[in-house]
């Protein structure tokens, strides 16, 4: 058993290694293609007049995009792990009061595209509440609230993943569900639950680049501006796309690797 | 402190509908070695359970030394959950599975309780828990995790982590039967250790010869009724209920095979 998982994890890298070579390849020979066809036609998108300068010259505004994007990610992954500690939690009471309410919060808002959401969080809970909401309050909001349904889920999951036979020798010592839990059951859970929290983190930085349709002035959105500024889309929303991808890639790297870790201790 | 350390009276328990426990009272006196046998589903381990309130009773009422609890299963007026707590302290629950946290190591395990529960000192739970592990001989697995003991270690490890909260009485729910056969005797020893010391114990057990050796009274249980009683000499060496002579009967048979299997 132990081997097998020894050897599985460097072949599932050396599998994504292989991946990333394939895929680099192929965009450098589209761009060789490219570069030579352009230089003897000239015409259609062969004659495409390659202009990365563009991001130099806007590099300030992209940056603070990219800071956004991380700043944002990061307020609403915290935000999202409040809401899914205590959503989680209170979904293990007994109470229907209780757990009947969270139960639908969390079924509303994994049932609902999430842009669907921004869009409604903005411009129709105004109209309902009377209170006035910048685009960031309510795409923070919004945001919290979706990955908060999700995280809610890893976190009574993780939990209810703990045999019973730890709450019985808990109490049997004269612990308090409060101390059980703290002491006993979420040390364990928590192993559990860190890789699909991880996962879940990473879509919440993904769904961030929703935030442009509300004019949040993250990564896609300036890059839409600079876009319309300057007509060069192909190079902005490649480089926006490689951005991302660059910042994703060593996370999800990284998260795979907890797995293997979290999974491993276990045995 | 003068009459019985563990008074149970007409005590009740039922899973639905299901009738688990008709009328149970018992008298356990300080000091006093109690084995429980019967057949599975007679309801031993749920009285056993019903001791320190890990399942609630439906009627009937329990003291432990100065602790009364009274259930009424219609109003369920149960206590809070702090002196429930508390009266499941003063009792140490031995299980069948160890139940050990598996994310604390051995000294851990141990100190938890005096630490978490009754703010002992960490020093002093320490030095404490190392006192209990020496006793059960394990003291140089202090600083192991759990899954890296043999079933029997645990089983030591666990006994010294229910007698860190100084009980006045410790129960044990088959505390063997998880057990590799050549594992059982060192448990089997560390509890008799015990009942040399004077602790009040009460054992589920399907070890007939060590309740024979080790006990101070016999209950055989069937279907939820305490159906005899009594010190081991005549409820396993002279029963006077049929059911009872059945039930040793059979295992007699069963070890006399086992026997000749092992020679065989």
């Amino acid at each position: 058993m132990d081997r097998v998982e020894s050897l599985s994890e460097p072949k599932s890298r050396s599998h994504l290694g292989t991946a990333l070579l394939v895929v680099l390849a192929l965009a450098g020979g589209w761009a060789a293609f490219q570069h030579l066809s352009g230089g003897s036609s000239g015409v259609g998108v062969a004659g495409y007049d390659w202009d990365f300068g563009v991001l130099w010259k806007y590099r300030g505004l992209l940056v603070s995009g990219l800071l956004y994007t991380l700043l944002f990610t990061v307020i609403c992954v915290v935000l999202g792990l409040i809401v899914g500690l205590v959503t989680g939690l209170g979904r293990l009471s007994s109470n229907p009061l209780i757990t009947a309410p969270l139960r639908a919060y969390i079924e509303v808002f994994r049932c609902t595209p999430v842009l669907v959401q921004l869009v409604w969080f903005y411009y129709a809970l105004p109209v309902l509440t009377g209170l006035e909401m910048s685009a960031v309050v309510a795409a923070t909001l919004c945001l919290s609230l979706y990955g908060g349904a999700f995280y809610s889920e890893i976190v009574r999951g993780g939990i209810i993943s703990i045999d019973a036979g730890q709450t019985e020798a808990a109490k049997a010592i004269g612990m308090t569900r409060l101390q059980l839990l703290r002491r006993v059951i979420l040390p364990q859970a928590f192993k559990k639950m860190v890789p699909p929290l991880m996962n879940q983190s990473i879509m919440q930085l993904k769904n961030t680049s929703l935030l442009s349709v509300l004019a949040v002035p993250d990564l896609l959105y300036q890059g839409q501006v600079i876009a319309h500024d300057t007509y060069r889309p192909l190079e902005l929303y490649t480089f926006i796309a490689i951005a991302y991808f660059a910042v994703l890639l060593p996370i999800t790297i990284w998260a795979k690797r907890m797995e293997y870790g979290a999974r491993s201790s276990e045995v | 402190m003068d009459g019985p350390l563990i008074e149970i009276s007409n005590l009740k328990k039922a899973f639905g509908q299901n009738i688990v426990l008709k009328d149970i009272s018992l008298q356990i006196e300080r000091g006093q070695v109690v084995a429980m046998i019967g057949p599975s589903g007679s309801g031993k381990s749920t009285l056993l359970r019903c001791i320190n309130l890990l399942s609630i009773p439906n009627g009937g009422r329990i003291t432990v030394g100065a602790q009364t609890i009274e259930f009424d299963g219609a109003r369920t007026a149960l206590p809070n959950e702090r002196s429930l707590a508390r009266f499941r302290a003063s009792t140490g629950m031995v299980f069948q599975h160890f139940n050990l946290f598996p994310h604390m190591t051995a000294l851990g395990n141990v100190m938890e309780g005096p630490v978490t529960v009754l703010k002992t000192p960490k020093a002093q739970a320490e030095a404490e828990a190392r006192a209990l592990l020496s006793k059960v001989g394990l003291l140089d697995r202090a600083d192991y995790y759990p899954d890296k003991l043999s079933g029997g270690q645990k089983q030591r490890v666990a006994i010294a982590r229910a007698l860190a909260m100084k009980p006045s009485v410790m129960l044990f729910d088959e505390a063997t039967s998880a057990l590799d056969p050549e594992l059982v005797g060192e448990v089997l020893n560390v509890i008799k250790g015990l009942a040399r010391e004077g602790m009040t114990m009460i054992l589920v057990t399907h070890e007939i010869g060590f309740a024979r050796e080790v006990a101070d009274q016999v209950i055989f249980m069937r279907d939820g009724v305490v159906a005899e009683c009594g010190p081991p000499s005549v409820v396993i060496d002279n029963p006077r209920q049929a059911s009872t002579r059945a039930f040793l009967g059979r295992f007699k048979a069963s070890s006399e095979a086992a026997g000749v299997d092992a020679v065989a």
